[in-house]
């Protein structure tokens, strides 16, 4: 393209005027390389606007991100701790009734002890008193 | 609006989002953050999206507001947003245009023009949306784009020349 063309469409370009076509028709002659020297400024402009568009973003998107996990943890991590706590009542439970079982056998068994201990206090009573009668009845 | 349904419609401008984001925001991080967060917003909001005639149009305003909030809690909580504060992790821009300085200077003159410029430039000269189109993601009417396109062009040349004249870089 002419020269006279390519300054009076930078010309329109300035004043923002040109159609995105116009543009498109400067962007290819200042990547041709073969740029007119008063025209230098506008070749660094037009390379770092193709350059930067050259950049993408490269990382996978994803659509379900932590936020959502975090509540789902939280509600697992709730189960399993209401479901621990259940456990552990009922463990709990068991061993206090172990325990007060154990304590009410022991109480039984020294119950029993002292009333043989009794019974063998008193058969020797009943010994005692049957001598007793046989030596009144002698009399 | 199934999830094959969706990549398909949004899919095809994500680059565009990016670029808007990391223009925006400056670290090439933040703009990955910030294009992966759009894409969950989207998606959230997916039965509302099927009903606009021009999906691309609200994701980049949606993009655009994004990142802005983005900046503001950054300042509120006293971290000024600025180029030095980042390290790029690729400097493949930087390197890339090591061979010629003035390119890399339009980069830097992008950045310091005024958001409304700096966005209308983005949306015209690297995207190439027509003006109807970026009316409606600025909320604009067209003919204030194009005075806004205007200046922001005039500015970046005048610069570069005077730069070259002086070779003040």
């Amino acid at each position: 393209m002419e020269l006279y063309k390519i300054e009076q469409l930078l010309e329109k370009y300035l004043n923002a005027e040109t159609t995105l076509q116009e543009e498109a028709t400067l962007k290819s002659y200042f990547s041709s390389g073969d740029v007119a020297s008063h025209l230098q400024e506008y070749e660094s402009m037009f390379s770092y606007f193709a350059f930067s568009k050259a950049e993408t973003y490269a990382k996978p998107i994803q659509l379900n991100t932590k936020k959502k996990n975090w509540k789902w943890l939280s509600v697992a991590a709730s189960i399993a701790l209401l479901f621990s706590v259940y456990l552990g009542n009922g463990y709990f439970e068991e061993q206090r009734v172990k325990k007060q079982y154990a304590e009410v056998m022991s109480t039984l068994s020294m119950l029993s002890n002292n009333l043989n201990k009794g019974n063998e206090a008193m058969s020797s009573l009943y010994a005692y008193e049957d001598t007793v009668n046989k030596i009144f009845k002698t009399k | 609006m199934n999830q094959s349904d969706f990549l398909k419609s949004v899919l095809p401008f994500k680059d565009k989002v990016f670029r808007l984001a990391k223009r925006l925001l400056v670290s090439t991080e933040e703009a990955e953050d910030a294009t992966q967060e759009l894409y969950f917003k989207l998606w959230k909001n997916k039965e509302k999206i099927a009903e606009y005639k021009n999906i691309e149009a609200f994701a980049m305003t949606m993009t655009k507001n994004y990142c802005f909030d983005r900046l503001k809690s950054k300042q509120a909580s006293n971290l000024t947003l600025v180029h030095s504060n980042y390290k790029e992790k690729d400097t493949s821009l930087d390197k890339k245009m090591e061979y010629r300085d003035s390119v890399s200077q339009v980069h830097k003159l992008m950045e310091e023009l005024p958001e409304q410029q700096k966005l209308v430039l983005q949306f015209r000269d690297i995207e190439q949306y027509d003006f109807e189109e970026i009316g409606k993601m600025l909320d604009l009417k067209p003919t204030a784009v194009r005075v806004a396109l205007s200046r922001a062009r005039k500015t970046i040349r005048e610069k570069l020349i005077k730069q070259h004249n002086y070779g003040i870089i």
